[in-house]
């Protein structure tokens, strides 16, 4: 035993050894975007092969992700010396375990997402990286179905609905997809799409009449939809593999669609509802933890994610977009021209009714999204009252405003206090 | 002659490593379930029992371990007995049986995916045979009985080399004298088998069966992959509690649940398996 | 043995059909085992559009598009040696630890012992995910942080249970009487130990050793969070191919499940060992 001990404390300080000498030269990049392998490729090789001092851009699940990290900040030190993620990854965090980053001098092109990375501190936590946004994809065998005065670039729910039926009626199959996997982001649909939609509201309209006729709309919608879909995550499979023909999901996640067979699909805004086309962006943003070990090093990568070249190329690599302005060029992949071209109309659209990320929840963001995911659940899959359901969903949400204390956002209007649900 | 602490000496090396290794972070985290804002609580377990997906958790992970074990118990006899009394051609018929042992979680789940989806194998060998007319959905929400079939068949065809690698190491160990002398007592191969192999397989029996209920508590990829959110069982809890809505007293506390269902398991087939002591002919 | 006799006929007649039957159903499961992973690899040499297609193709196109991308993937054969020295560090020391623990359980009775055996059971009744975070706050604080040795003390953790209880079982089907003899024979107990029991048992320590390997390899969590530049191929690969398209996927996937099959296969044969020499 003693023997083993003894080569124990040997290998260990060898170990020890060969990590000090090995020192840290490569800034090592903690993220949660890009995970699929040719974004991940194409991060290295493209993006950041031009940074000097190297990176080393590891993409992780978000478990791995935050126990890493947690691990580092409890330790009092790390390796990390770049976090990568979405903006509810980063609002759940105390901004105390981040560096603040508005004395570096790069922010974003917009006054929101700036206001958003300061996490409700004075300075910014993060800085914005990427944004991207959910629209509707649908297979050119759908389009003849479209009903009678349907403009495809200005469709309300009920066109939607009726759209699908068509579909479902002359296939024999519903044919419309809905992201409503375990990794699918249906909550933001709920959240920023529907909510907005047909309530003008998400926190203060939860449990109102307007809402009761949003839930009736998608239960309407989702008869058409195929029931396989509480396993689809990414709606590009359902496309290419013509499961689902009109589909609902992120840029991103559509993007090998349109790339392999550009010609067999059209990219469009999502649909406009009583109080408006409602829509919501993803942000991601890129932080640096308070046990960075080279704060420089960390530092010179966060401004140089934030270039209009590296904006550009991250751009073909993971088909997110800019948040600085820069000017697109023109040999772009034709999955991020199809989804460029409907998210500017679905953003310039005259019923237009853009939806903040929920902001101010701390670490009950979890809590925010499974009211949503719950709601959707019992309603649409467990096909319960409405009403019943949604009165007691309410309290939970009552609950999780009151302790988190967040103010309401838009499309809500403001509030002194925690956001009350009416 | 033997020294008085060597059982002591010899159990050392892996008490010190468990000690080190699984209690140290396991005693840090199980305070944590019964961490009710700096003083002891159970509120933790309340909060968790009282969520309307947590009956439905618990009944889809007993329901998938008493549906799944016992069949692959059989099954890992069955192929147990066989592959020890083949001739020629033994050892690539146990490599074929044992190939799913190499193969992770996740990867059999992205594999019977990609049988049982919409347009997966399973659906183009049907319509390729003139079964169907066109491809079925046999994961949806409507039909979650075949879905659960699938998820068990899934099951069943990972997680059965487990059990048959270990009863195949203990089969070895059984005097072939015993089998002949029954035959020339004129035992059946049932007889043979019950008599003989299942008293003598106790012990490899018991460690089979208490890691495979173990690890079939704790159940997770292959149900994530083939039922999504259809399925919900205490491991997919644990994880959200975990790592969506990052509260680790929450996630302690189903987890501690899920233990206790181990050991109530496990004293259960140690008492019906128990190996008489100094019983080894 | 029997005579043949003219009466013997329909008893050969019923053995040769048990023989078929016997046959058929060593046949069928083999199928049954070999046909998901002839799926898995009919996906990994098809093209893109092959596998996103219905109805599936049952014969691979020979696309090597997919490998072809994972070789030129950034990392990957540092990530392979990796995973092949965690996974052989692992079996060693779980089975130099294991398998005194199952000698002991098998041949002592002492205080303890079934406080012991649960305790070994129960520790792969804890999800290692959640054991995560102190494992790492403590390697970190420790040095043993983003090293082989440090992920393989976790793997051992993991696989002990297997080594301890697969020994135990083993040992429990040998007779105490073939080392007592060995004894009266002037054996020490270790010299009895190592030229009497050792052998008999080398069908579970093949037993430990494979599932040693295996359990590390398909370990992704503590590797994702434990290793940073000295990353496992488990680690490095697997977390990103569940967002990655389908083709890439399987590709992925297949790259992942070949290196144990090779060790399962280096191994099978010692399964076996001392079928022989069991008769008594």
């Amino acid at each position: 035993m003693s023997y083993q001990t003894k080569i124990a404390g040997a290998v260990s300080g060898l170990a020890l050894l060969v990590s000090a000498v090995a020192a840290h030269a490569d800034v090592l990049f903690w993220s949660t975007q890009a995970k699929p392998v040719e974004e991940a490729q194409a991060m290295r090789t493209q993006v950041l092969a031009g940074f000097a001092g190297g990176v080393d851009y590891q993409p992780n699940d978000g478990g791995p992700w935050l126990t890493r990290l947690n691990a580092e900040l409890q330790a009092g030190s790390g390796a990390i010396g770049v976090l990568g993620g979405l903006h509810g990854d980063f609002s759940a965090m105390n901004p105390a375990d981040l560096v603040d980053l508005s004395s570096l001098g790069v922010s974003s092109a917009s006054a929101t997402f700036n206001d958003l990375s300061k996490l409700g501190t004075g300075e910014m936590q993060y800085v914005p990286w990427m944004q991207a946004t959910y629209i509707m994809a649908a297979n050119r065998k759908a389009l003849e179905h479209l009903p009678a005065g349907a403009d495809l670039n200005a469709l309300s729910y009920d066109q939607l609905i009726e759209w699908a039926a068509n579909v479902h009626k002359a296939v024999g199959e519903p044919k419309f997809g809905f992201p409503a996997g375990p990794q699918g982001l249906k909550h933001r649909f709920f959240q920023g799409y529907l909510y907005p939609s047909f309530t003008d509201g998400v926190v203060r309209t939860f449990a109102s009449d307007a809402a009761v006729t949003g839930w009736e709309k998608f239960r309407e919608l989702w008869a058409h939809t195929n029931p396989a879909s509480t396993n689809f995550s990414f709606m590009q499979e359902q496309l290419l593999s013509g499961d689902a023909w009109i589909v609902f999901d992120h840029t991103a996640r559509l993007a090998q669609a349109f790339n392999e067979r550009p010609d067999d699909f059209v990219a469009f805004p999502a649909p406009a509802g009583p109080a408006g086309r409602g829509f919501m962006p993803v942000l991601a943003g890129i932080a640096i933890p308070r046990t960075a070990p080279d704060m420089d090093a960390a530092k010179a990568l966060v401004a140089h994610m934030l270039k209009p070249e590296t904006q550009i190329a991250t751009l073909r690599a993971t088909n997110f977009f800019p948040v600085v302005d820069v000017a697109l060029p023109n040999d772009l992949p034709p999955a991020v021209k199809a989804s460029g071209a409907a998210i500017a109309k679905m953003s310039g659209a005259p019923d237009a009714n853009p939806g903040l990320l929920p902001a101010g929840l701390g670490d009950k963001g979890g809590d925010f999204n499974r009211v949503f995911v719950d709601s959707f659940e019992r309603i649409v899959l467990g096909g319960q009252d409405i009403r019943t359901v949604l009165n007691d969903q309410k309290k939970t949400l009552s609950r999780i405003m009151t302790e988190s204390g967040a103010p309401c956002w838009a499309p809500d209007a403001p509030s002194a206090g925690p956001c009350p649900v009416e | 002659m033997t020294p008085r602490y060597l059982p002591y000496l010899l159990i050392l090396p892996v008490t010190l490593f468990l000690g080190l290794f699984f209690l140290y972070p396991f005693v840090l985290v199980a305070m944590q379930a019964f961490d009710g804002g700096g003083r002891f609580s159970l509120e933790n377990f309340q909060e968790v029992v009282d969520y309307w997906k947590f009956p439905i958790s618990l009944r889809n992970t007993l329901l998938l371990a008493a549906a799944v074990v016992p069949v692959q118990l059989a099954l890992a006899l069955l192929m147990a007995t066989m592959v020890t009394r083949m001739q020629k051609g033994r050892d690539l018929v146990l490599y074929i049986w044992t190939i799913p042992l190499g193969i992770s979680d996740l990867a059999a789940g992205i594999i019977w995916l990609a049988i049982f989806e919409q347009s997966g194998f399973l659906n183009s060998m049907m319509s390729g045979l003139g079964l169907i007319d066109r491809p079925m959905n046999l994961l949806s929400y409507q039909n979650l009985g075949l879905a659960f079939l699938a998820i068990a068949l899934a099951e069943i065809w990972r997680a059965t080399a487990i059990m048959l690698v270990i009863l195949v190491a203990g089969i070895g160990l059984i005097p072939k004298e015993y089998y002949e002398a029954a035959e020339v007592f004129g035992a059946s191969p049932w007889q043979r088998f019950i008599r003989i192999t299942l008293p003598l397989l106790r012990p490899s029996l018991q460690t089979a069966l208490i890691l495979r209920v173990i690890l079939a508590f704790e159940v997770f990829a292959v149900v994530a992959a083939l039922g999504g959110t259809l399925f919900p069982v205490l491991m997919s809890q644990t994880y959200a509690y975990q790592f969506e809505l990052l509260n680790g007293g929450a996630a302690a506390a189903v987890a501690l649940i899920i233990l206790a269902i181990s050991i109530a398991a496990t004293l259960v087939i140690l008492r019906v398996l128990r190996v008489p002591k100094g019983a080894t002919i | 043995m029997t005579a043949a006799t003219p009466a013997g006929r329909p008893a050969s007649d019923a053995r040769r059909a048990g023989r078929l039957v016997y046959l058929a159903v060593v046949g069928l499961l083999c199928a049954w085992v070999l046909v998901p992973i002839y799926f898995l690899l009919v996906n990994t040499l098809s093209s893109p559009e092959a596998v996103n297609n219905f109805p599936k193709a049952f014969w691979p196109e020979f696309d090597l598009a997919s490998l072809t991308f994972f070789a030129q993937f950034a990392g990957m054969l540092k990530a392979l040696t990796n995973s092949v020295l965690v996974a052989a560090l692992t079996m060693v020391m779980s089975i130099l630890i294991g398998a005194p623990a199952g000698y002991a359980l098998s041949r002592f009775d002492f205080p303890g012992k079934a406080a012991f055996r649960l305790l070994v059971m129960l520790t792969r009744a804890f999800p290692l995910p959640l054991l995560a975070l102190p494992l790492a706050v403590m390697f970190i604080q420790t040095g043993l942080d983003d090293t082989i040795f440090g992920l393989a003390l976790v793997h051992t953790t993991l696989a002990l249970p297997f080594a301890v209880l697969i020994t135990f079982s083993l040992f429990s089907g040998i007779p105490i009487e073939l080392e007592e003899s060995a004894w009266t024979l002037g054996c020490t107990r270790l010299s009895a130990f190592i030229k009497v029991v050792l052998p008999l048992i080398l069908p579970g320590i093949t037993a430990s050793a494979i599932f040693a390997f295996v359990i590390s390899w398909n370990e992704v969590f503590a590797a994702a969070v434990l290793t940073i530049e000295n990353r496992t191929l488990t680690a490095f690969l697997l977390q990103n191919l569940d967002t990655s398209p389908l083709h890439l996927k399987f590709a992925g996937g297949f790259i992942l499940v070949v290196p144990a099959l090779v060790f399962i296969f280096a191994v099978r044969k010692y399964l076996f060992a001392m079928w022989g020499i069991a008769n008594r």
